[in-house]
């Protein structure tokens, strides 16, 4: 029965992963960046409660605080400032990016097909979406040409790889956890920082510009 | 086999008779939530009596095709009706036809409808012709996959077999069937030109859909059209009961199972045609180009629920 929620949870995680690769605006994607941090929390926890592993609680509860609430507000205040109201520009229309992102997806299940017949956990079946999401994130920084959507598909693609260690091996070790979640927290900072930067130099967040920096 | 024949006559004509009511409790719905005083639920009864006293028109250059296809619809319709489990699965029509023969038997009144359209060879016709096939070529690969995906879980393409394993396995939780189901809900709004997709009270040429390629129909034809397209709308909604809602629908055999059934299946039909006028107070029609999108994420959540079958359950 928890399996299954757990099943359930990954589940809506891609169908989140998805819609981040279909949206067109900038503020629901941030919406739905929270919305895949609280499920991925949520089939933690679960995962947590199942197995009687007490340190998926606290990565829980750090997915909780750090991708629910605080990297989703530094977003909104990062895209306030810099006054981000446009709908995003992708390089390809919607309806080919989600052909090719079922096309990703039917590549991680099979790749992940193997892997998870030698795995042993209650998880296991899991490891596909997981692995199906990571790709989804990278499909969406390659199609998307404004720099605010390509941080958040990083952001959620972080999102896949905990999803991915927590249905492989039951998640990695507190410290190295801990680690990358102060990694991604600096990171979100710098790279609102550069946003800064980048719109200062160019007058616009199109990072098409940034290819003018090119030595000659 | 009898008993199996009385039930087959009995869903037959139960599905035909009710099915403009149902049309019927949609629009009050509709008209409740729009705060609009509501038309009778007999209001498709009268409309469609009155249209049978008419006589009907016809254009000099129409085609005996343009005769028939009233007749082709309605049938089409009536066979689909009948193949669905929609009281009982001990139907003597069923092994007839599975789930890939039902989306072919809605394509033929799809055909039918549209070469009826471009018959009298009027501009409205051609246009709404072209949407529908559109549309249709859209949704069907959605349809298709959506009811995979329950083949695939009961192992079986015949309804009353999926019915069957679906009503009486023990409660888990499928979150392909959630995808299916979903993908199922926007194939039916498309299919059956309800709101996002379609407007089925308008007839503002930018829009219309469905209403364009029956607007030269008057009378008995028009009739028989009207009652077919209530017809279809109660065949989708059963198909949708008995791939996610199949609880209720009385085994082989059982005869004292029947009364339930029936009042399982007025509940059903009148949940689901309040929610339908619901969805389409809730949403707005979409420009006819963003179709596309609506369904190919129709397509997308049927493939995905398709995908998450084999990775969870296999």
């Amino acid at each position: 029965m928890l399996s299954q929620l757990v099943n359930l949870l990954a589940a809506l995680l891609l169908l989140i992963a998805f819609a981040m690769l279909a949206q067109r605006r900038v503020l629901t994607l941030i919406k739905l960046f929270a919305w895949q941090g609280l499920t991925l929390a949520a089939a933690t926890a679960i995962v947590a409660y199942a197995t009687g592993q007490t340190h998926l609680y606290f990565s829980a509860g750090l997915t909780l605080v750090l991708k629910v609430i605080l990297i989703p507000w530094l977003l909104h205040r990062l895209i306030d400032r810099l006054q981000v109201k446009w709908d995003i520009e992708t390089l390809l229309n919607i309806p080919t990016t989600m052909l090719a992102g079922i096309g990703l997806a039917i590549f991680a299940f099979a790749l992940a097909a193997p892997i998870a017949q030698m795995a042993s956990t209650i998880t296991r079946s899991t490891l596909g979406i997981a692995l199906a999401s990571v790709l989804l994130s990278f499909l969406m920084m390659i199609v998307r040409r404004k720099a605010v959507p390509q941080v958040i598909g990083f952001l959620s693609m972080e999102n896949g790889l905990f999803f991915a260690a927590t249905s492989a091996t039951y998640g990695m070790p507190l410290v190295v956890e801990l680690g990358v979640a102060l990694d991604v927290l600096v990171g979100t900072f710098i790279f609102g920082i550069f946003f800064f930067h980048i719109r200062e130099q160019f007058d616009s967040l199109d990072i098409r510009h940034m290819e003018k920096l090119k030595d000659e | 086999m009898n008993a199996g024949v009385a039930l087959q006559v009995l869903q037959s004509i139960l599905v035909v008779l009710i099915a403009p009511l149902v049309m019927g409790w949609v629009n009050v719905c509709r008209a409740w939530l729009q705060n609009r005083s509501a038309p009778s639920v007999w209001l498709p009864y009268y409309t469609l009596a009155k249209l049978f006293h008419k006589d009907a028109i016809i254009a000099h250059t129409a085609s005996p095709l343009f005769r028939w296809m009233p007749y082709v619809l309605f049938g089409c319709m009536w066979l689909a009706a009948g193949i669905v489990p929609v009281l009982a699965t001990d139907l003597p029509f069923a092994p007839a036809a599975d789930i890939i023969a039902l989306v072919g038997v809605f394509a033929m009144a799809r055909v039918a409808t549209a070469l009826a359209a471009m018959d009298t060879g009027t501009a409205f016709g051609g246009l709404g012709a072209r949407r529908e096939m559109m549309v249709g070529f859209l949704a069907e690969p959605a349809m298709l996959m959506t009811l995979f995906t329950a083949a695939f879980i009961s192992g079986s393409t015949q309804l009353a077999t999926i019915v069957d394993t679906l009503a009486h396995r023990e409660f888990a939780i499928y979150p392909s069937l959630a995808f299916a189901g979903v993908a199922f809900l926007m194939v039916l709004l498309a299919e059956n030109a309800r709101i996002p997709v379609d407007n089925p009270t308008t007839h503002l040429e930018l829009t219309m859909i469905h209403e364009a390629m029956i607007l030269e129909y008057s009378a008995r034809h028009l009739a028989l059209i009207e009652w077919a397209v209530a017809i279809k709308l109660v065949a989708y909604m059963t198909i949708g009961f008995a791939l996610f809602l199949p609880w209720g629908i009385a085994p082989a055999g059982d005869w004292g199972a029947l009364p339930l059934a029936l009042a399982a299946l007025g509940a059903k039909l009148a949940l689901a045609g309040a929610g339908l006028a619901f969805l389409e107070t809730l949403l707005a029609k979409m420009r006819i180009f963003l179709v596309a999108e609506f369904l190919s994420t129709a397509f997308l959540l049927a493939v995905l629920g398709m995908l998450i079958h084999f990775l969870v359950h296999a």
